[in-house]
């Protein structure tokens, strides 16, 4: 990894003035490659991404030692700069299409709208650029597509919608939050497939969160594991069997496999001391 | 995908189909409710202590006349046909007499309808133009002073008596500081100064060029017409501000503000966007309120409009005209009710 998008030193989340730390002391860096965070619901690694475009809801603290997008230093940029670094050069998909795509708002002008926030183009060229980019998703009938309004399009095309509004701009990070969690199994992974095959085109670092081990274990390069907020272990993505921690090691005894021969799963054990424990520094 | 030609028309014809029964279902219910509208009145008027023949009569009449009356008005019928007469004579345009003035009815209320609607109209017009807004800016500001502000002005509104309110105005603006005209729509010397066209003056003076009492008649009209609009907008701005808190705690704010979006871009085009059938509902509700509102204000300000009217009309017991008031104020809400619905379906594409 020579090139470093993104470094993240010490990021820590907290609402009620410090009090409760959803994301506390998480240092990672991100090259052009593919990063997987891993935990279970709470453990912070949404809000983790949210941060990193300082979208966080409201009532929440972000501190952290650095937070800089190559020349750019995400903690004290002002909100017009954001502004233009969100979509341009981080953007983020969301879960559920059915949730984030505006209701009201044909799919294609959608699209469109992100195209025209950050390139200086004609609304008559953004519109062509949203087909293309509707046929990017391998989307058929784009022209057709980019007329039809959320509710008239299937889960699985929604997200296809919200992976072309995301890459229009061609931007160098895509933070994925749980992309595939909300779609059938079946449809999950065309669009992981379709997720990996562009994002390999285009040479971008992508933050890919999740809590599906077998998802991240294959699309990924690199797997940091997160639990209360801390990173707990971070390890490459085909060598995740040989995780030290208890917590992995948990996790990945409570995937079923379809060979082994059926046994009860086993429960995860928490060890209280986890909580304590300093968080480790992902390279 | 592509479908075989077939299906697509298939499919097309049921949507027609489809379209064409909600149509029907649509007319069924109004209908319905028109029907159900014309029973009460019907049976308000009959059930109520005041005698139909003594209020053409007077009090000091003829037996031999009341008996010709009587029967004349079929009331010695069965109920079912005495409907049936009723209905007959309204869908005619038939409202029968209004003892206090001599005249028909229906000549009565189209007179003085169209100042109520004059008042009602530019007050709904200011409620909304700063309703809206305020409860937007309300929403934004959220817990800030700007909402608290907004918030408290608003609950002033809701819960201030109108009547006081116009009192107030008069006290403050007419008589103190001169601000505005007083009571009634025109002075006294620009009466019956321009020729009668529809029946709202503003309208009427700038169609025939008189900006003297264009001026004059907007001089009169702004009190009570802040006044009225003031209450519909404080409603409108505390239900524009639930609503965009509704839709700011959605996830397509979230991918938006991800886009890039201006918080401008982020309220107007993708929230505000969201609430505009509810909205609609609102202002279409209020507005049927505004018309049936105006009794209080106009009695405040000597407006000579529909409540003014109908208030007349209660006082002497002139049943015909109280029920063809209360008729008309139904057809109103069952038609903003139906203009509403249409709307719906050009600002939701859910709903086609």
């Amino acid at each position: 990894m020579q090139e470093k998008l993104l470094e993240v030193e010490d990021l820590t989340v907290s609402f009620g003035r410090g009090k409760f730390r959803v994301v506390d002391g998480v240092s990672f860096t991100l090259g052009r490659e593919k990063l997987g965070i891993v935990g279970e619901s709470g453990s912070g690694k949404s809000m983790t991404g949210k941060a990193v475009l300082r979208l966080l809801p409201g009532g929440a603290t972000l501190e952290a030692k650095r937070l800089q997008h190559q020349e750019v230093d995400l903690l004290t940029a002002d909100e017009r700069q954001m502004r233009d670094i969100r979509g341009r050069r981080i953007s983020m998909i969301l879960q559920d299409p059915k949730y984030s795509l505006n209701p009201v708002v044909r799919v294609g002008e959608q699209i469109a709208e992100a195209c025209r926030l950050h390139q200086h183009v004609s609304g008559q060229e953004a519109a062509e650029r949203a087909v293309e980019m509707l046929a990017a998703v391998q989307i058929r009938e784009p022209k057709r597509v980019f007329d039809l309004y959320p509710h008239e399009i299937s889960g699985g095309m929604g997200q296809r919608v919200m992976i072309a509004m995301m890459l229009v701009t061609e931007p160098s990070i895509l933070i994925a939050d749980e992309p595939t969690s909300a779609l059938d199994v079946t449809v999950r992974y065309e669009i992981l497939q379709l997720l990996d095959g562009l994002v390999s085109r285009s040479n971008l670092g992508v933050v890919f969160i999740s809590h599906d081990l077998n998802l991240v274990r294959r699309f990924c390069d690199r797997v940091i594991i997160m639990y209360a907020g801390r990173i707990v272990e971070a390890l490459a993505a085909d060598r995740l069997e040989d995780a030290e921690h208890p917590y992995t090691r948990g996790l990945l005894a409570a995937v079923p496999r379809i060979h082994a021969p059926r046994r009860r799963l086993q429960v995860l054990t928490r060890d209280p001391l986890w909580m304590e424990a300093p968080g480790v520094r992902a390279p | 995908m592509t479908f075989p030609s077939g299906t697509e028309t298939a499919g097309r014809y049921a949507a027609y189909g489809r379209r064409a029964n909600n149509g029907a279902r649509l007319l069924g219910s109004v209908l319905a409710t028109l029907f159900g509208l014309l029973v009460l009145t019907f049976v308000i008027g009959r059930v109520l202590p005041a005698d139909p023949v003594i209020a053409i009569l007077g009090d000091d009449y003829d037996p031999a006349a009341y008996q010709r009356v009587f029967l004349e008005l079929g009331l010695d019928q069965p109920l079912y046909v005495q409907f049936g007469i009723y209905i007959k004579n309204i869908l005619t345009g038939d409202l029968g007499n209004a003892v206090i003035t001599g005249r028909p009815v229906i000549q009565d209320i189209l007179r003085v309808f169209p100042a109520t609607m004059e008042l009602a109209t530019i007050s709904l017009l200011i409620a909304v133009l700063v309703g809206v807004p305020l409860g937007v800016i309300a929403a934004v500001n959220r817990d800030r002073l700007p909402d608290h502000i907004i918030r408290v002005v608003t609950l002033l509104g809701f819960s201030a008596p109108v009547f006081w309110l116009g009192l107030m105005g008069l006290v403050v603006f007419y008589a103190h500081l001169g601000w505005v005209a007083g009571s009634g729509r025109l002075s006294l010397f620009y009466l019956d100064l321009v020729p009668y066209r529809t029946g709202l003056i503003l309208l009427d003076s700038l169609l025939a060029g008189e900006m003297d009492v264009f001026w004059d008649a907007l001089n009169h009209l702004v009190l009570p017409a802040s006044i009225l609009g003031y209450a519909s907008m404080a409603y409108i701005a505390r239900m524009t501000r639930s609503f965009m808190l509704a839709q700011m705690n959605q996830e397509y704010i979230l991918t938006a503000r991800i886009k890039g979006c201006s918080p401008n871009a982020v309220i107007w085009k993708h929230a505000f966007k969201n609430i505009r059938v509810q909205l609609l509902t609102i202002v279409a509700l209020t507005y049927g309120g505004l018309v049936d509102g105006a009794v209080l204000i106009e009695t405040v300000f000597a407006w000579p409009g529909f409540g003014q009217y109908m208030v007349g009309a209660l006082t002497f017991g002139d049943m015909n005209a109280v029920l063809g008031c209360v008729l008309l104020i139904g057809i109103i809400f069952v038609g903003l009710n139906l203009l509403s619905d249409a709307l719906y379906r050009v600002f939701d594409p859910r709903t086609k």
